[in-house]
């Protein structure tokens, strides 16, 4: 059967162990998170757990089904990539010196990567965007010596006035 | 009106409808115990010997009652072993709420002494749960915990309630319990297409489980089957539901269900489940179940659908309500080619041999059932006299056959069993009303209030517990329990010797090499239960053991049965994990 990928909106109560109870029930049920962000939202009580997760049609249905199910779990719906906004923030520490230093910054000026620190044999770079210009743009780093890399993983809203599909 | 943590708590039960809880005192429940002291004329505690059994004694009461069922534990070792408790019900979902203590809030988190974070280990086997530390928060989680426990899909909830909060007061306001309704929008459109399946059907069949129960929907099922002329099949949740005097009940289905069962499932051209999940007991090849089916699916719960077969059609709701709007769409309709081949089917069924001179395991089934007729409730622990009990009691009632199905917890039944007693015939008091316990009475005296509440005249329903020489060792302890509050259950020990469940699979599987199976144990339970203060009886053949369970019947307090069984008696028939129809295995 064919493997999709979904990017997944699921708000919930903003309380300790909230994340734990929607790990645990991946965890226990074998599920695949892909990536995942937590972040508080404009109303206090409320959390918003942006998830990436990766299955045929039925075992992605499963998923949101198991999820809805948890108390704590006030809504779940699944984001169309073509109405949403998905974003995901990158770090990545290049190795550069006075020799390819220019090369460096001229790549992220073309993608529009912010410098956002400098030592001697190092530069560390900040870009935000979709997945896979995310993806572009440290292939072709990868042309030089990359130290490091953090991303953040996918956070993600609905395009227009509405403020969730819901269920 | 300012009241403590503790008597919140206990407020709480009281408004929510609870007059019995199981449990075990300790030292961070101590504030609560000392408040179920003041308490004691309106609400009944029942001590069991260990944690493990209050929580199932807590189960068996949910389960023959439909209440929820409340059990009380102490942080730490109190807390852990209610783990299996809760998990079995969990599987089942049956309603529970189990309130534990834990250390006082400055001490969470340090590992003191008794302490266990007991919200986390029980994450994956309750509904939810809560840690509540703030005695202003304790009224509103409890009610909120017996509203989950008990709406949607049931299940167990778990409040931990640190030591310094059954002690702090806060104001108090008493509400009314909500009545609590099953958010339901008739869907008509599926309710048609799920009335079209059945009305088109040639070979129709119905397979349904422990949610018709959970749903109460028994007499809207036999509606079903009858207008409709459908046959029915069950889980092992389910026994009971549909009397098994209704000619289209073709009994268990699964791995030792009938063969008619599940060559019924192979061959029928429409399968409507309700309120079952498709297991791997029942579905044990989920690729190759009812291949030849168009298959709707009626459940409370919408994870269950396309979960573990997928299915054509399905329709989210209360099953009792469902039924009700499916009826006026299903047409009156016989089959008589299905039927008779099913008949057919029947006829050729497995039929164990009786014997006058010993015990065979359907004729002990067949004698209980006689014995104690339609009002008894049996209770099971988990192996081959489990599957036994299922496969030939004479299941009437609805809530009468108590088992623990999706976890198979041995050392189930005797905790369930005297928790069923205490639902159905009333718990019995220990303490007195002018303070002070009272003195257990002697047997012979049965002073004790053992009858039904609503008269003396009554006579109590009686409770059955069925187990083996396996699963009885587990947790036999309960026999004081039992024994201490005079509590009218029969168990029957189906004593082969040797572990015979897995023992059977060794046979089949293993070619026989009985690893750790025959214990070589010594027990004499006829002594055991003596020990104890229970009478103990022992039965080599259907004779004698026609008149043990009489006499025991007409005992008030507790009796063990000791039932030899030869310890090659298999449970047939039997479809091993993984195979289908194809590879049942009659003998």
């Amino acid at each position: 059967m064919a493997r999709y990928k979904k990017v997944v909106s699921v708000l919930v109560d903003n309380q300790p162990g909230v994340l734990t109870r929607i790990v645990s029930l991946f965890g226990r049920r074998g599920y695949n998170i892909e990536s995942l962000t937590v972040s508080v939202t404009n109303v206090p009580q409320v959390s918003r757990i942006t998830l990436v997760i990766e299955g045929d049609e039925h075992m992605l249905d499963q998923m949101i089904a198991q999820t809805a199910k948890l108390h704590v779990v006030q809504d779940i719906f699944t984001l169309d990539y073509d109405k949403s906004v998905v974003r995901e923030l990158l770090l990545v520490k290049v190795a550069a010196d006075e020799s390819n230093r220019g090369a460096i910054t001229e790549i992220a000026n073309v993608y529009k990567a912010k410098i956002v620190d400098l030592s001697v044999g190092s530069m560390v770079l900040e870009l935000t965007g979709e997945q896979n210009k995310l993806d572009g743009f440290l292939s072709i780093l990868g042309e030089y010596s990359i130290i490091e890399v953090c991303r953040t993983g996918i956070t993600a809203l609905n395009r227009g006035a509405v403020h969730s599909e819901g269920q | 009106m300012k009241l403590t943590g503790s008597e919140i708590l206990t407020e709480v039960l009281i408004e929510q409808g609870v007059d019995t809880v199981f449990g075990y005192p300790g030292g961070a429940v101590l504030n609560i115990y000392d408040t179920l002291y003041k308490y004691q004329d309106r609400i009944k505690h029942i001590l069991t010997a260990h944690e493990q059994g209050a929580s199932h004694a807590a189960d068996g009461y949910a389960r023959a009652t439909g209440k929820t069922g409340v059990v009380i534990a102490t942080s730490g070792p109190g807390a852990t072993n209610l783990v299996t408790g809760i998990a079995t019900a969990y599987m089942d979902s049956i309603p529970m709420v189990a309130i534990t203590g834990n250390v006082s809030n400055s001490l969470l988190g340090r590992d003191s002494f008794q302490e266990i974070y007991i919200t986390g280990i029980t994450m994956p086997i309750t509904k939810h749960n809560f840690l509540v530390t703030k005695v202003e928060d304790l009224a509103d989680v409890i009610r909120e915990a017996f509203r989950i426990a008990n709406t949607g899909r049931k299940g167990p909830v778990l409040i931990d309630i640190p030591k310094d909060v059954t002690a702090a007061k806060c104001e108090f306001t008493p509400k009314e319990p909500i009545r609590l309704i099953e958010r339901y929008e008739k869907d008509l459109e599926s309710l048609r297409r799920i009335a079209n399946l059945i009305n088109k059907a040639q070979k129709p069949l119905i397979y349904f489980g422990g949610g018709v129960a959970s749903s109460e929907a028994q007499a809207e099922l036999a509606a079903l089957v009858d207008k409709a002329g459908v046959p029915a099949t069950y889980t092992i949740m389910a026994a009971g539901l549909l009397s098994d005097d209704n000619p289209l009940n073709l009994g268990l289905v699964g791995m030792h269900g009938t063969r008619t069962s599940n060559n019924a499932i192979n061959q029928c051209d429409a399968l409507i489940c309700i309120g079952a999940r498709f297991s791997d007991r029942v579905a044990l090849n989920p690729g190759k179940f009812a291949k030849k089916a168009t298959i709707a699916q009626i459940d409370i719960d919408v994870s269950e659908m396309n979960k573990n077969v997928l299915v054509d059609y399905y329709l989210v709701g209360d099953i009792r309500q469902v039924l009700g709007d499916l009826m006026p769409l299903v047409e009156e309709k016989s089959h008589p080619d299905w039927i008779s081949q099913i008949e057919a089917w029947q006829r050729d069924d497995y039929h164990p041999q009786d014997s006058e001179t010993e015990l065979k395991p359907h004729q002990i089934m067949r004698i209980i059932s006689q014995t104690c007729g339609e009002e008894a409730v049996y209770v099971t622990d988990v192996g081959q006299h489990q599957m036994w009990a299922a496969q030939f009691l004479h299941h009437v009632n609805p809530k009468s056959f108590i088992t623990s199905g999706g976890l198979g917890t041995m050392g189930y039944g005797y905790g369930a069993a005297i928790g069923a007693c205490c639902g159905v015939n009333g718990a019995p008091e220990t303490i007195s009303a002018n303070g002070g316990l009272k003195p257990c009475e002697d047997p012979k005296n049965s002073g004790v209030q053992n009858g039904r509440q609503g008269g003396a005249e009554s006579r109590p329903r009686p409770i059955v517990h069925i187990t083996g020489d396996g699963s009885f060792h587990m947790n036999l302890n309960e026999g004081c329990t039992a024994a201490g509050y005079q509590l009218p259950v029969i168990t029957v020990i189906l004593n082969n010797q040797v572990l015979g469940m897995v023992r059977q699979w060794q046979t089949v599987f293993y070619e026989k090499r009985y690893s750790h199976t025959d214990p070589c144990r010594k027990t004499d339970f006829v002594k055991l239960a003596e020990a104890f203060g229970i009478k103990g009886l022992r039965a080599s053949n259907p004779a004698e053991f026609q008149q043990a369970l009489s006499a025991a019947l007409a005992e008030k307090g507790p009796v063990w049965i000791e039932c030899l069984v030869a310890k090659d008696e298999k449970v047939l028939p039997m479809i091993p994990a993984g195979g289908s129809i194809e590879d049942i295995i009659m003998d």
